[in-house]
């Protein structure tokens, strides 16, 4: 079996930053990781001080969620540094007193509603890099056919298949037959709103993507050896920005 | 005024600041935090040339801004568009009675903008009014994501929020910006979230509302919003410097605000001194939305010249020199009358 910190790097894979739909892991936000008999140290750092506190608890939580589940990991530690509220993340952390138990009457409620605006939308950016990658691929293809593009016409690849992982987290179906363009409930739009709907998802996705480069860069120049730490996001209609960063 | 290839473009910066962020005005670490959060922004997204040492990034003064917005930027007019962050900044951030003496030294070129905080309540009333006399307020900058005692926010929909934009109505205030983009964002309520400008937007139909960072990163909700309200406009403080770094995303950010808004409701503004006109002026004059994006339609030099200043200076009924002017101006902002108490 791989090491300790091995299997820890791999469990942190899953942990996404909401917000930017990506691996903590790829968009460096972990600073280290140790492993000392059964204990695993975590530090995780982020691009701003400023940077969301709901959020942040989120990941540094989800993080020792996934890691408290790995065989071998008797106690788990996971810290967030230079935050502005690291000191108070980190007790709660430790404490186990979750996201209201951290905050007290600063959390009005928990944060699964946020973390579902954030999935819908990253599901609606995934589905706009799929649609407007066959656009690209077929000239003579009119955006309102895209109503009648279902799973199944989709080119195997990484878009796709990210696509349809959002689309689990979801809790939508991934049947071949499902439309592709449809609404934050798997429902399909009328074939004359098909238009704005693109539109509107390659606002979204524009923004995902935006927010994303921002961070990252923000990382690297708050920690220049977090370049080193940092992997490209997944394909998508502007890759050639990212390659370029 | 910038002059490239015989074209001439009057330019109005809409968002600056004189903040000072020096150890000794600094209250508490997170009033470190959050000049060190401004100046890895700045250091992220300037060209390499315009990068600032960190001393000279906590206090510009008077004269360096004078320098930079008007000798060196090109800028004609700017207004101060200040944050007053009074849990981090002993004696705030942004510097009142400089600014607005320096405004007063120089009207032709600099309008003062001041702030509020609802959370003040009825004494924070008294003072917006005697602040509106004092200052001859055309606009206000809002911080919803402001600390203040346990809260880390405020919304622009809350029940004292109404009461003081109902007075800024009153007493003739009619250009709101409202911060909603990067740094602190309060628990729970997303900072980010533009639901609340939509209400305020329906309800005060006399106001301007500028998004401020053009809802980034909430590009989507932000266009979604403007589409239906027409007194909701885009600042670009921050989307402007993507320009360099980023060509191919701030043409994504201009594309779109065109589509789902129009020509006239974007506002140019350096965010000095987060970054420096100079650069960014040359560089919009330049730019052009790239080929391979046949979604979007190119920019014209018309396009160009109201979002530079034209579109700023119709809010602000500042006058712009004939020859400057385009063939179809912006809609000029509608002249209120001033309540008389």
């Amino acid at each position: 079996m791989p090491a300790l910190d091995q299997l820890a790097r791999r469990a942190l894979d899953t942990v996404y930053d909401p917000e930017l739909d990506e691996p903590i892991t790829d968009l460096g936000f972990v600073r280290s990781i140790e492993a000392s008999g059964g204990e695993l140290t975590v530090h995780l750092r982020l691009p701003t001080s400023f940077c969301s506190p709901n959020f942040a608890y989120l990941m540094a939580s989800d993080a020792k969620d996934v890691l408290g589940e790995l065989p071998g990991a008797e106690r788990v530690v996971v810290r967030l540094d230079d935050h502005h509220d690291s000191d108070r993340i980190n007790r709660g952390l430790a404490a186990d007193a979750g996201y209201r138990g951290t905050f007290g009457s600063e959390a009005e409620k928990d944060l699964d509603e946020l973390r579902l605006t954030f999935r819908r939308k990253a599901h609606t950016a995934a589905m706009e890099r799929a649609l407007t990658a066959l656009l690209r691929a077929d000239e003579d293809l009119a955006e309102e056919q895209l109503h009648d593009v279902a799973l199944k016409d989709l080119p195997d690849g990484r878009t796709t298949s990210a696509l349809l992982r959002r689309r689990e987290a979801l809790g939508l179906s991934t049947a071949p037959d499902e439309p592709v363009l449809v609404d934050d409930n798997g429902e399909p739009y009328p074939r004359e709103e098909v238009p704005v709907r693109l539109r509107f998802a390659r606002a979204i996705r524009i923004s995902i993507d935006g927010n994303a480069h921002f961070c990252r860069g923000l990382l690297r120049t708050r920690y220049p050896d977090s370049a080193a730490d940092q992997a490209p996001r997944d394909p998508s209609p502007s890759s050639e920005e990212a390659r370029a960063s | 005024m910038y002059t490239k290839d015989g074209e001439s473009y009057f330019i109005l910066d809409a968002h600056v600041a004189l903040w000072d962020a020096r150890p000794e005005n600094q209250r508490n670490i997170h009033g470190k935090q959050f000049i060190d959060c401004f100046y890895d922004y700045h250091r992220n997204l300037s060209p390499e040339s315009e990068v600032w040492p960190y001393e000279d990034y906590l206090y510009q003064g008077g004269e360096r801004l004078l320098k930079d917005l008007f000798t060196d930027g090109y800028v004609d007019h700017a207004i101060f568009q200040p944050a007053a962050l009074p849990a981090f900044y002993r004696n705030g951030f942004g510097q009142t009675e400089e600014a607005f003496a320096l405004a007063r030294e120089h009207p032709d070129k600099l309008t003062y903008n001041h702030c509020w905080d609802p959370r003040f309540g009825e004494d924070g009333l008294k003072q917006l009014r005697e602040d509106a006399k004092r200052f001859g307020l055309k606009g206000a900058k809002l911080y919803t994501a402001e600390w203040f005692g346990d809260s880390r926010g405020w919304k622009l929909d809350d029940k004292w929020s109404y009461r003081y934009l109902e007075a800024a109505q009153e007493l003739g205030i009619k250009n709101i910006h409202i911060h909603k983009g990067p740094t602190i964002r309060p628990l729970d309520r997303d900072a980010f979230d533009v639901a609340d400008v939509d209400k305020v937007a329906t309800d005060f139909t006399e106001l301007n509302f500028v998004i401020e960072h053009c809802g980034l990163p909430r590009l989507e909700d932000f266009c979604w919003i403007a589409t239906q309200e027409p007194n909701v406009h885009a600042g670009l403080a921050v989307a402007m410097p993507f320009i360099h770094t980023r060509p191919r995303y701030f043409a994504q950010i201009i594309g779109e605000l065109l589509y789902w808004l129009d020509e006239n409701r974007i506002q140019f503004s350096s965010d000095y001194a987060i970054w420096t006109p100079k650069w960014l002026v040359e560089q919009f004059v330049d730019f052009q939305i790239p080929e391979d994006m046949t979604e979007y339609a190119p920019l014209t030099t018309e396009v160009k010249k109201k979002i530079l200043g034209l579109n700023a200076a119709a809010m602000y009924d500042i006058e712009v020199p004939a020859g400057l002017q385009v063939r179809f101006p912006p809609a000029r902002a509608e002249t209120e009358a001033v309540a008389v108490a």
